[in-house]
């Protein structure tokens, strides 16, 4: 039997890995998609207690996420473009302007 | 019927502000002299018609408000205007000395820098001096007591690029402030002393009306009139406060005649006759009026004796004649205070207008010689009757006048002061006798001011000596009008027993009547003793005449003996007593100590230090916490994983 708390096991796990994946890698878009991994794993939080609730508020904010991400997708990609094109990589150690 | 007094001083404002503002476009010294004469002049005008219609009048009090100026709670203040036998005779003194001495100053100031801003203030002065004694209440009358304060200071410190016209003009603003710090003191106390008994107001006719409620002679209106008269000190040059109007003469010579002698140093002996009242109910400050008044009209006529400037004569001159205005003020004969203050003002103006037209000659000579010799030292003159005979004869009549000589305006003034110090129940023979030394001190010194300047041979420059003319009508002018009012002034006050009517004394009935009446204010004597203290006094005048005479015309070496025989008295004499230099090691030196020790330890160690040590320590700490400020993302991502964990694991851990 498949109960709520493997899912929130398996969303914790995913969430992990996308925070351990942010810290780690160094390649932008990596990031990104440890970003999209994590709020992901939050959205599979939020489908499971919906249901194990027998709510329906917690798939309503999973679709606000979703929205959010998607918005966000266009935003980080552009700005990953424009940072290419200025210096031609895209490794976030090499965007350091904004310190001491 | 009196609603158009505001006029009075509204003409001179308006003349002010043209020519303070137009002045500079202007440039016409004949337009510029002329808008503020006629503006003047106009005020006369006004004042002329009004003080007959009160002569005329049974009712002698008159108020005219013309706007509110601020209501809080229970008191009501107004811009409201006074009209009264007392303000009358001040309006038509402000106002006839003042249209002449703008007249003369178109003559005297001619060709000078800054003219249109000379007569800017002079017209805001006689504004300022108008709400002074028109004001029905203690607040428009304290108005005009900071506005003749300020345009003291700025007419003083005229030629503001000498030094020491600067600092005269300092020295004349500070001394004053220390007066009205007492006027202000006095007016809160007695405002709060009135309220306390219910009567919440500032008006000069409700209090004289409501003074009963205060305990007669008791400490409160003793403390109030004091504080009052420490103002009147300031403004009017008494001891302690006298320094500044000897210093004063820094300013251009009609600003002395008009300012410094007939009209705003009289303000203080004005406003004592206002709360005459209040006054009369402190035998205490009466008596301390007097005295300080007697030693004050002693202290400067010997000063005067020894000074070797025109100007500081005469000016020492108005010191000690404003000591006899107070010592009147101060046993009670308040009409003759104010009387002595119309005549003082005819004369003294006259003389200093004759001083000024003697220096505008010897100006003109030593400007023809191309010398820099100065032209108010006495020592440089003599011999000018015959060069210049219109200033002569005025000048020569306003010294008699000064000098208590019967038939001249002096003598019945004086007279009456004396003889009210002598007869008065608050009175004192010791006064009189001050006051009667100080008058043969006047006399010898007019006279040797005379005698120095007019006869004698002239010890002018040789090549500046023929060069210096009679000087032109719009000073000969002024000169022989206040001349006339210096023979003709003391008319209106001959006293009964000499057949006379006294017409001052009674035109001042309803403003110091009651107050006399109330406090058991006379004067008595047999008329055996007013006529022997008038033949002292008359004698006292005539022996320093014949003094002054001896010394300084028929054996001229007399001084130099005299003073090689006494050098310490000399010296001290010479230098004022060292008053100035007594007050600057007692009052100004450690006052600047403690300035500069305010300065250079509370502010420039404590304050700044402070401030930039607030500075230092923030610069510092951001020093550290910019290594925070890694610039990689990694980094901050770092830092808020371990921030959420913080949170979450505080949280849960709880």
């Amino acid at each position: 039997m498949i109960t709520v708390y493997h899912y929130m096991a398996v969303s914790a796990i995913l969430f992990s890995l996308g925070t351990f994946g942010v810290l780690t890698r160094k390649n932008a878009i990596v990031i990104f998609m440890c970003i999209e991994l994590m709020l992901n794993s939050v959205n599979l939080t939020f489908i499971a207690l919906s249901r194990h609730l027998g709510s329906m508020d917690g798939q309503v904010f999973v679709f606000f996420i979703m929205t959010v991400a998607a918005a966000e997708a266009a935003v980080g990609l552009a700005l990953m473009i424009s940072f290419y094109r200025n210096r031609e990589s895209i490794d976030v150690d090499d965007i350091n302007l904004l310190k001491w | 019927m009196y609603d158009k007094l505001w006029l009075i001083p509204f003409f001179p404002l308006v003349g002010s502000i043209i020519n303070g503002l137009l002045g500079k476009k202007i440039k016409n010294e004949k337009v510029i002299g002329g808008i503020s004469t006629v503006a003047i002049a106009l005020s006369f005008v006004v004042s002329c018609k009004y003080f007959f219609q009160l002569l005329g009048d049974t009712d002698k009090t008159h108020e005219s408000i013309v706007a509110s100026w601020m209501s809080v709670g229970s008191l009501q203040v107004d811009w409201g205007f006074l009209l009264d036998p007392l303000s009358a005779l001040m309006i038509m003194v402000v106002t006839g000395v003042g249209s002449l001495i703008h007249l003369y100053s178109i003559g005297y100031m001619h060709g000078e820098e800054g003219f249109y801003r000379f007569f800017s203030y002079l017209n805001l002065f006689c504004f300022s001096m108008l709400m002074l004694v028109l004001g029905n209440n203690a607040l428009v009358m304290f108005v005009g007591w900071e506005g003749v304060g300020l345009c003291s200071y700025l007419l003083i410190g005229y030629y503001f690029e000498k030094k020491s016209a600067g600092d005269a003009a300092k020295k004349a603003f500070v001394v004053n402030r220390i007066g009205d710090f007492g006027f202000l003191l006095g007016l809160f106390l007695l405002f709060w002393t009135l309220g306390s008994k219910g009567v919440w107001t500032i008006q000069f006719t409700e209090i004289a009306a409501n003074a009963h409620l205060l305990e007669s002679g008791g400490v409160i209106v003793t403390i109030i009139t004091l504080c009052f008269f420490l103002g009147a000190c300031g403004k009017s040059a008494q001891i302690p406060l006298f320094t500044w109007l000897p210093d004063a003469m820094e300013g251009p010579t009609p600003v002395s005649a008009l300012i410094h002698a007939a009209t705003m140093v009289t303000a203080g002996v004005y406003m004592i006759g206002r709360m005459c009242g209040l006054f009369a109910m402190a035998p205490t400050t009466m008596m301390v009026v007097a005295t300080v008044g007697a030693a004050t009209a002693l202290f400067a006529a010997t000063i005067g004796l020894a000074q070797n400037d025109i100007k500081r004569v005469l000016a020492y001159s108005t010191v000690s004649q404003l000591g006899y205005m107070f010592l009147a003020m101060g046993v009670g004969a308040f009409s003759a205070g104010i009387f002595h203050l119309m005549t003082h003002a005819f004369f003294k103006a006259c003389l200093f207008l004759g001083s000024g037209s003697v220096i505008h000659g010897m100006h003109h000579g030593y400007h023809h010689a191309h010398l820099h010799d100065d032209p108010q030292d006495m020592r440089n003159m003599g011999g000018l009757r015959k060069k210049m005979p219109i200033t002569f004869i005025t000048f020569l009549v306003s010294t008699i006048a000064i000098s208590g000589i019967p038939l001249f305006s002096g003598f019945f003034s004086k007279d009456e002061i004396l003889w009210w110090s002598f007869g008065s129940n608050r009175g004192h023979w010791s006064l009189w006798l001050l006051g009667a030394i100080a008058a043969g001190m006047t006399a010898f010194y007019m006279f040797r001011l005379v005698f120095m300047t007019f006869y004698g041979e002239q010890r002018t420059d040789a090549r500046a000596k023929d060069h210096i003319p009679e000087s032109p009508l719009t000073i000969t002018i002024p000169l022989m009008v206040l001349g006339v009012l210096a023979v003709i002034g003391g008319y209106v006050g001959v006293p009964a027993i000499l057949g006379g009517a006294n017409h001052i004394h009674h035109y001042f009935e309803p403003v110091f009547g009651e107050a006399i009446k109330l406090n058991n204010i006379s004067a008595h004597g047999s008329h055996a003793t007013e006529y022997a203290l008038m033949a002292i006094s008359v004698g006292i005048a005539v022996f320093g005449i014949f003094l002054a005479w001896t010394m300084y015309v028929k054996n001229p070496a007399l001084p130099g003996q005299f003073v090689a025989k006494f050098t310490g008295l000399h010296r001290v004499i010479f230098n004022k007593w060292y008053v100035d230099e007594i007050y600057d090691a007692l009052f100004v030196n450690p006052t600047k100590r403690l300035g500069t020790f305010l300065w250079r330890g509370i502010d420039v160690r404590v304050v700044d230090g402070i401030v930039n040590g607030v500075g230092k320590l923030v610069n510092v700490g951001s020093m550290l916490l910019r290594y925070t400020q890694t610039g990689y993302v990694h980094n901050y991502a770092f830092m808020m994983v371990v921030g959420m964990l913080f949170i979450v694991g505080f949280y849960i851990l709880r």
